[in-house]
C-alpha cells in the first residue's frame, strides 16, 4: 500500500472534499476543465508520461532535493529541524514542480499557449521557465502591486520570453491576477491552457497541484526514514494558496502520528484586518472556483488580505486545506510578518541560507511549536520544515524591512 | 406559468424579442441604480436584471468591473439589492437577478430565495453556479416559486447542454461569445449555432448576452433569440456622463434605440 491511500480517496468524482472544493464556473469553462481532468488522469495511469515527468524532475529541476539536518537552527529552536531544501530546485522554489507537470499536459492537450497568475513571481518565473521549454506562448497576470514588490522576477520573466502583464483592479495583488487570468481564459480558452500555481481553484486543479508536487513529501518521508529511521514528529509548512503545504503534506497524511502544521500569514495580526491567514481568520465561502475558507465579509465580498510575503498574500485557501482543518488531521495557525522575519533572519545567521519570505512563515512556526511540542513528547522534537523556496527575489523586500539598504537604494 | 415568462410569450405574440437591461445594484448609488432602472423601464426596456455587485466578477469585462466596484465602494449591501428590486419591481417590469454565487452563500440560500420572493424578484441568473453545484438554489428556488437560469455556452457539449436546459426555468442565457461581457463591435457567428441548439433541447425562451450595444446588433440578435440581453453598454452611458441626470437622459436614448431594435428582428 502507498503512504498516499488514504487520502488518495480526495477528492470525489467532481473534486470535493467533504463540503470543500468543486466547480463554481462560468459554464464556458466546464468543457476545458472535462478535457483537462481526462488528460489529467490518462497521463497519471501513462507509463511514458511517468517518465518524461520524472526525467524532467530530475535531469532539469534537481529533485529531489535534499533533505538537510539544520543543526545551528536546530539549536537555536530547539528542535531537530530538518529542512527539505526546494530552494535548491531549479527556478528557486517547489512551483517548478507543479509548472513542468502541467506543461507537459499542455503540449499532451496540443495547446500552444500558457497563462498564469503570480503572487511573488515565482510561479510567473517557473512558468515562464517551462514555456521556454516547452517553446509555448506564456503571458503571465501580476498584480501591479507585485510587480513593484517584485521587481526582479518580473525581469525575470520577461527575459524568458513570456510576456508580464500588471492587473489594475481590485487590491491589484494575487486574487486580481487570478481574476484576469480567469478572463483571459473564458476568452481563449481553445488554444490555452490556465496553469494555476497553487492547490486551488475549480477542479480538477486542486488534485492535479497535488498531485504534482507530491514529490515532495514523498522524497522526505523516505529521506527521513533514510536520515533518523523514524518518521518525524511533524512536518511543517508555509499556507498560501497551499501547493507546498499539500505537496509535502501528502505523504505523510495516513502516518496519523505525524503531526501536520500549516502557519499561515498573519500579517500585522489575524486580530486586525491587515492578514491574509483564510482558515485562521475567515470563514466558508466560494472564490475562485472552489468553496474554501475565505477572508470576506458579511455579504460575501472578498477583503483584501495583507502580508509581507507577496506568495501568500491571498484571501484564499486551496480547498483540501480547508477539508484537512475540518476534519482536524492537520493544524492551522498564522505566523506575523515580524515572527516571519525573525525566523528569515535567524535562518540566515545560522545556516547561510537565505529563506523566501513565504518558507520563513514555516520556520516562524518551528520556533512557535518546539517548546510545546518538546514538552508534550518529553524530548527533542523532528520537525520536517519544507523550505519553500529561496530568498533571493525577496532582498529588496527584506532589505528595507531590516534598514540595511544604502540610501540611495 | 412565470412573470418572464409572460414577458417572452407576450413579446413573442407580437412578433419581437424582449429586451432585458443589466445594472449593477447600488451604482452609481442606491438611489441613482433605482433611477436608473426606472428609466430604462420608462424608454422600453421589458425585463431588468439587477447585478449583485461582487469584488472578484470573473465573467465580467472593465464596464461592469468598474461599476460593480462603484457600487461597492458607496457601500452597497446585499440587504440593500433587495431594496433596489423591490423598487423596480413596482413599475410593473420583471426583475430578475444576477448574482455571483458568494454573495447568496453567505446571505444563505434558503433566505434569500425567500427575501427576493418577498421583493418580487422572479429569480436568478447565476454566472458562476452550473446546476452540479446547485442542490440547494434548486430546493430554494423550487419552494419559493423562483426561476433559475443558468449559463449555456458554445463550448458546452450537447450532453451538458441538455442538462443545464433541464435544471432552467423561466428563460436560457445562452453566452453569445466565448468571454467577458462587455460591448463589441460585432456580435458572433456562434451564437445563432447556440440558440438553435438549445432549441433542440427545450421550449423554454432563449435570451442572448455578451456584446450587444446597438439597436442594429439587438435587431440581429432578435433575429434568432427571444431575449436581447445588454449590459455594458448601458452601464457605460452612466458611467460617461458628467453627472446623473446626463447619464439618465443618455440611458434613456439608447433604451429606445435597443427597444426598437428588439421590435424590428432581422429575419
Ligand atoms: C517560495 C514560495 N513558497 C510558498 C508560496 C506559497 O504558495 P503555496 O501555498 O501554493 O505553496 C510561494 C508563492 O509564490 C512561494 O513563492
Amino acid at each position: 500500500m502507498s503512504a498516499g491511500e488514504t487520502a488518495e480517496r480526495f477528492p470525489d468524482s467532481a473534486g470535493h472534499f467533504g463540503r470543500f472544493g468543486g466547480r463554481f464556473v462560468p459554464e464556458a469553462l466546464v468543457a476545458a476543465l472535462d478535457e483537462l481532468d481526462a488528460a489529467y488522469r490518462k497521463a497519471m495511469t501513462d507509463e511514458e508520461f511517468r517518465a518524461e515527468f520524472d526525467a524532467l524532475l530530475r535531469d532539469y529541476a534537481g529533485t529531489p532535493s535534499l533533505l538537510y539536518p539544520a543543526e545551528r537552527f536546530s539549536a537555536k529552536v530547539g528542535a531537530r529541524v530538518l529542512l527539505k531544501r526546494e530552494d535548491l530546485n531549479h527556478t528557486g522554489a517547489h512551483k517548478v514542480r507543479n509548472v513542468l507537470g502541467q506543461a507537459l499536459l499542455t503540449r499532451r492537450m496540443g495547446k500552444r499557449r500558457v497563462i498564469a497568475e503570480t503572487g511573488a513571481g515565482q510561479h510567473g518565473v517557473a512558468t515562464a521557465t517551462a514555456a521556454a521549454l516547452f517553446d509555448l506562448e506564456c503571458v503571465v497576470y501580476m498584480g501591479e502591486v507585485d510587480t513593484e514588490r517584485q521587481a526582479l522576477n518580473v525581469a525575470r520573466m520577461r527575459m524568458l520570453g513570456a510576456t508580464v502583464i500588471p492587473v489594475t483592479t481590485g487590491s491589484r495583488t494575487l486574487k486580481d491576477a487570478m481574476n484576469e487570468a480567469m478572463r483571459d481564459w473564458v476568452a481563449n480558452v481553445d488554444d490555452t491552457h490556465y496553469l494555476i500555481g497553487t492547490a486551488a481553484g475549480p477542479h480538477p486543479f486542486p488534485e492535479l497541484v497535488r498531485d504534482f508536487v507530491r514529490g515532495i513529501g514523498d522524497e522526505a518521508r523516505r529521506q527521513c526514514l533514510d536520515l533518523t529511521g523514524a518518521l518525524p514528529d511533524a512536518v511543517l509548512a508555509c499556507v498560501g494558496g497551499g501547493s507546498n503545504a499539500l505537496g509535502i503534506f501528502h505523504a505523510f497524511v495516513p502516518d496519523t502520528d505525524v503531526r501536520l502544521y500549516g502557519f499561515e500569514a498573519g500579517g500585522e495580526g489575524v486580530d486586525t484586518d491587515r492578514h491574509a491567514a483564510s482558515i485562521t481568520g475567515g470563514t466558508p465561502g466560494v472564490l475562485h472556483g472552489a468553496r474554501t475558507y475565505v477572508l470576506q465579509n458579511a455579504d460575501g465580498q472578498t477583503i483584501e488580505s495583507h502580508s509581507i510575503s507577496a506568495g501568500l498574500d491571498y484571501p484564499g485557501v486551496g480547498p483540501e486545506h480547508a477539508w484537512l482543518h475540518d476534519s482536524g488531521r492537520a493544524r492551522y495557525q498564522p505566523v506575523t510578518d515580524a515572527e516571519a522575519m525573525a525566523a528569515f533572519e535567524l535562518l540566515c545567521r545560522t545556516e547561510g541560507i537565505i529563506p523566501a519570505i513565504e518558507s520563513a512563515h514555516a520556520l516562524a512556526g518551528a520556533v512557535q511549536i518546539a517548546p510545546q511540542l518538546a514538552a508534550e513528547l518529553g524530548r527533542e522534537p523532528v520537525l520536517v520544515v519544507n523550505l519553500s523556496g529561496r530568498g533571493d527575489k525577496d532582498v529588496h523586500t527584506a532589505g528595507e524591512y531590516f534598514g540595511i539598504l544604502d540610501k540611495e537604494q | 406559468m412565470s412573470r418572464i415568462g409572460v414577458a417572452f410569450d407576450k413579446a413573442r405574440a407580437d412578433g419581437r424579442a424582449v429586451l432585458v437591461g443589466c445594472m449593477p445594484a447600488g451604482f452609481p448609488t442606491v438611489d441613482g441604480s433605482i433611477a436608473a432602472m426606472t428609466a430604462m423601464v420608462e424608454a422600453g426596456v421589458d425585463v431588468i436584471e439587477v447585478e449583485i455587485p461582487y469584488s472578484d466578477p470573473v465573467m465580467d469585462g472593465p464596464v461592469i468591473q468598474k461599476a460593480s466596484d462603484i457600487a461597492l465602494a458607496g457601500g452597497v449591501r446585499t440587504a440593500d439589492t433587495l431594496r433596489i428590486i423591490e423598487a423596480v419591481a413596482a413599475t410593473g417590469a420583471p426583475v430578475v437577478t444576477m448574482t455571483y454565487w458568494n454573495p447568496i452563500e453567505q446571505y444563505g440560500v434558503d433566505a434569500f430565495a425567500r427575501d427576493l420572493a418577498a421583493a418580487g424578484g422572479t429569480g436568478l441568473i447565476t454566472p458562476d453556479l452550473i446546476p452540479e453545484e446547485a442542490g440547494e438554489w434548486l430546493a430554494a428556488s423550487e419552494a419559493y416559486g423562483l426561476d433559475r437560469t443558468f449559463l449555456v455556452s458554445p463550448s458546452s457539449t450537447d450532453a451538458r447542454l441538455r442538462m443545464t436546459v433541464e435544471h432552467c426555468r423561466g428563460f436560457v442565457y445562452a453566452t453569445a461569445i466565448m468571454g467577458v461581457t462587455g460591448a463589441r463591435s460585432q456580435t458572433s457567428d456562434a451564437a445563432p449555432v447556440l440558440v438553435s441548439r438549445v432549441r433542440e433541447a427545450t421550449e423554454l425562451p432563449v435570451g442572448v448576452g455578451l456584446g450587444v450595444g446597438t439597436g442594429a446588433q439587438a435587431a440581429t440578435v432578435a433575429g434568432y433569440a427571444d431575449g436581447v440581453i445588454v449590459g455594458s453598454a448601458l452601464i457605460r452611458r452612466l458611467l460617461d456622463a458628467p453627472d446623473l441626470d446626463a447619464g439618465l437622459a443618455a440611458l434613456r436614448t439608447l433604451s429606445a434605440e435597443l427597444a426598437e431594435g428588439v421590435r424590428n428582428p432581422a429575419r
